[in-house]
């Protein structure tokens, strides 16, 4: 049935088969001649906004594409120009970056590391993205981040609040605006201590990956320091849906306050089971039980509803804030969608004008340029008071709200009210804090 | 040539064709013109079509000869990915090394999940299989994250010991995946007029790779072992009452399906040097059963057609935005317009899941032997005979 016949004919023509392909590895030594990669040479520029469009995160991914939009439109000209009224740097004049029209590309990351990095790849190699932002999850931001460095252009990291994106996987080529799980585990601590006091005995359920597990140890840390006592630190699967099973250990353990480090979906579901198995009415210990939950958004608090009443967490940003810079970014955003803005909107906006501030101030795009222009950049207008790039890691040093469920919600999106704005000194650490240790930026990489 | 007889000569010269002349065949419209959003030819989708297409010729090895239905292939590409990745922080990183251990460590794995799994047939294999890619998924995504790097996936770093080779560049950055100095990275871009064709190193290896696959399988498929193998597919049963062990014969065909797909992770991980534990969910299983379906099951060239049909929608269709529709129908009146836009909305962008599943299930209502047999059909017509000459297509599942 198979036959192995050579005749002369046949080896000549393999043969030649073979060398043809043999030799046309040589066309690839030459090299173009740019500088950097997708230099833009017309009169726009292209910029990628890789998103969760399908997934878990979706809600997410919807509204940071809205503020993407909205953002090219300021820096287009176009609108009210929101933040750029209020932001301190005035490089921007409306007319695009560097006169340059800004176009843009949209991708879906589906919340997995290799959607994501195939999608941002096309943005670069096909429709020639200077800069890509983006993602609402930490293992794709670093995943992006890291093609980012290879491909030789610049990454925007959106919501990522993993300690290990300007952690142990930073790269020279990536920057980050949101805050972090040390952040978090900092400005929460001192609220907590004033609320329940220093005696208490925290059971920490935590999803069972990276982000998780650094915000859990950030959050330990912090509210040890405080005198607390972690009873037991319990991970769960991230496809979780019902937590029953790891909630009723916690009313036998002798703990009195229950941590949640979940996101998302797994919040809403693990703390609508906490809530139904009557442990906000429990006294433990001779004090009430209180639930934490480190990490909040509006979307979250949306999600949980009534159950979020009166319970603590961290966040990046809120609508409601009175200074200038937020205020315009809400009355734009309101304006044009309808609604006010979620955090993860809020950085990427925020992200999308430090980088068009960057490439103004640097006067040219090539990526070493905005990085070193970003570096130990200081800024203010943007909605968070006076902010620093760090150049060691390339993360944003802000003030850090801690907020709580509102007890009479007025609408659907006032969910949240701000209990205390966490000044920047407060949530400081150095570069080599061991949370922090064991990667290194590298050198930029201009790619080309 | 080479020991085929023509129709498969030819077949193979067709695949041959259609890859090494891919960056023009899959770039038809020029550069800046608005159909450019339909160009598929740049480098990253271009592997992506050859290195599924692979993994598909491999799965269908399996499936499309022994009718058995893995349900849980993926693991197999995230075992070769892991492997590779591996490959290239400890000792070099040359592709060559790291293809090679993708393909050996995914064939042991499946030798060992196949003689569990082959122990049963029909559905119970399909969800022991399934069983066992979602538990190397948990394993992979938080127990062993050591090994795997959990949810941010395995990446290099800028300390890995590299012995073979460089730990990092003398400008401090991560050395590039090569073949002896060949970067895979590397890419000549060709203008032509208003075109620009993009040839790249990595994609001609994947390429020359598919080739030889492809080579492979339709060896395996007109050999005595392949005829074995459809002999399971059609009535196993009656095979055992003969008196002969059939599973040895499985068995040899699930270890070379899950060989075929290590060589695309390892492949996977050589184009770009991350491996994410989502490579081994149920969803990237079930995308090479949809793959091989599509194309068409039992037949050699479908589950490379189907590979780049799926990936073709998950790349251009997913990045189609409201903001293109608008530019597209710019011509029309405006509330035309803004009612076409609201109509195809629904359909692209995030869409592109339910754009494809109406696809699927048309084909597989109309055309149950997958887009061979629409071609076949089509060739049926231009020849002018009602009845399409069918020979390989049999694409009934086995039971």
């Amino acid at each position: 049935m198979s036959k192995l016949d050579v005749s002369r004919r046949g080896l000549l023509r393999t043969g030649a088969v073979t060398g043809a392909g043999l030799a046309l590895p040589t066309i690839f030594t030459a090299q173009s001649a740019s500088a950097f990669t997708n230099d833009p040479t017309g009169g726009t520029v292209t910029l990628g906004f890789n998103v969760p469009q399908t997934g878990p995160y979706a809600d997410e991914g919807a509204d940071e594409l809205r503020a993407y939009e909205l953002a090219v439109d300021h820096l287009n000209g176009e609108g009210d120009g929101g933040m750029l009224n209020s932001f301190s740097s005035k490089a921007l004049q409306g007319n695009g970056i560097l006169g340059k029209k800004v176009e843009y590309v949209t991708g879906d990351t589906q919340t997995k590391s290799d959607a994501a990095r195939a999608s941002a790849k096309s943005m670069i190699e096909k429709d020639g993205a200077i800069m890509i932002s983006g993602g609402s999850s930490s293992g794709v931001a670093i995943a992006v981040q890291g093609l980012c460095q290879e491909a030789g252009v610049i990454f925007m990291a959106g919501l990522t609040h993993s300690n290990d994106t300007t952690g142990k996987d930073k790269k020279a080529n990536g920057f980050r605006h949101f805050f972090n799980a040390y952040m978090s585990g900092a400005a929460l601590a001192p609220v907590l201590k004033n609320l329940y006091g220093d005696d208490r005995k925290a059971y920490h359920l935590t999803a069972d990956y990276t982000w998780g597990w650094t915000q859990e140890e950030s959050i330990k840390a912090a509210t040890e320091a405080l005198g607390w006592e972690t009873v037991n630190t319990v991970k769960t699967p991230l496809a979780a849906t019902d937590f029953s099973s790891y909630i009723a250990p916690v009313l036998n353990s002798g703990a009195d306050v229950l941590i949640l480090n979940h996101y998302g979906g797994n919040m809403v579901n693990s703390l609508t089971n906490a809530v139904q198995f009557g442990l906000r009415e429990k006294e433990v210990n001779g004090k009430n039980f209180e639930i934490v939950v480190p990490l909040y958004s509006r979307l979250m608090a949306k999600g949980a509803g009534a159950n979020v009443k009166g319970i603590h967490g961290s966040t990046n940003w809120h609508w409601s804030l009175q200074d200038e810079g937020s205020k315009a970014f809400v009355r734009s955003f309101g304006t044009k969608y309808g609604f006010p803005p979620s955090q993860a909107a809020h950085t990427c906006y925020v992200q999308t004008l430090l980088y068009a501030d960057a490439v103004q101030r640097a006067g040219s795009f090539n990526p070493c340029a905005v990085g070193e222009a970003l570096e130990g950049f200081e800024f203010d207008g943007m909605g968070n008071g006076k902010t620093l790039y760090r150049a060691d890691d390339h993360q944003c040093f802000k003030d850090v709200l801690v907020v709580r469920g509102k007890e009479n919600p007025t609408s659907e999106f006032d969910l949240l009210e701000v209990v205390e704005v966490t000044p920047r000194e407060q949530v400081e650490y150095a570069p080599d804090h061991p949370m922090f240790a064991g990667g290194q930026l590298g050198s930029c990489n201009p790619g080309a | 040539m080479f020991g085929l007889d023509k129709r498969d000569t030819s077949l193979l010269m067709i695949v041959a064709v259609l890859t090494l002349f891919a960056p023009f065949i899959l770039n038809p419209f020029p550069t800046g013109s608005g159909l450019a959003q339909f160009n598929a030819g740049y480098p990253d989708l271009m592997q992506r079509f050859v290195i599924f297409g692979i993994f598909a010729i491999g799965f269908n090895i399996l499936f499309g000869l022994t009718g058995y239905l893995s349900f849980g292939h993926a693991a197999f590409l995230g075992v070769g990915s892991y492997s590779a990745v591996w490959m290239f922080k400890l000792l070099s990183m040359n592709v060559l090394p790291a293809i090679l251990l993708s393909v050996i460590i995914s064939g042991l794995f499946a030798l060992v999940i196949g003689y569990i799994s082959l122990r049963r047939s029909g559905i119970y294999f399909s969800i022991l299989t399934l069983a066992f890619a979602q538990m190397s998924f948990s394993l992979a995504y938080s127990v062993l994250t050591p090994i795997t790097n959990g949810e941010t996936g395995l990446q290099l770093t800028l300390d890995d010991p590299r012995v073979l080779g460089v730990t990092a560049t003398a400008d401090g950055s991560i050395p590039v995946t090569n073949l002896f100095g060949l970067e895979m990275r590397g890419t000549y871009e060709m203008v032509v007029g208003p075109w620009a064709f993009q040839f790249n190193m990595g994609y001609y290896l994947c390429a020359l790779v598919l080739i030889a696959a492809f080579y492979l399988a339709i060896r395996i498929f007109r050999s005595p072992f392949g005829m074995m193998l459809r002999a399971v597919k059609s009535n196993q049963q009656r095979m055992n009452y003969t008196g002969l062990n059939s599973k040895p014969y499985t068995l040899a065909a699930f270890v070379i399906s899950g060989m075929y797909a290590g060589l695309a992770g390892g492949l996977m991980a050589s184009m770009d040097p991350l491996a994410g534990a989502e490579r081994m969910q149920w969803t990237a299983s079930g995308e090479v059963v949809l793959m091989t379906i599509l194309g068409g099951a039992g037949t050699l060239i479908g589950p490379v057609l189907g590979a780049g049909f799926i990936k073709y929608f998950e790349n251009i269709f997913s990045k189609i935005n409201d903001n293109v529709l608008h530019g597209w129908f710019a011509i029309l009146p405006d509330g035309l317009e803004d009612f076409i836009v609201f109509v195809v909305h629904p359909f692209i962008g995030k869409g592109w899941h339910l754009t494809l599943g109406i696809l699927f299930m048309l084909v597989v209502i109309y055309l149950p032997g997958g887009l061979v047999e629409g071609g076949q059909r089509i060739a049926g017509w231009v020849r002018g005979n009602k009845k399409p000459d069918a020979p390989q297509s049999e694409t009934k599942p086995a039971e």
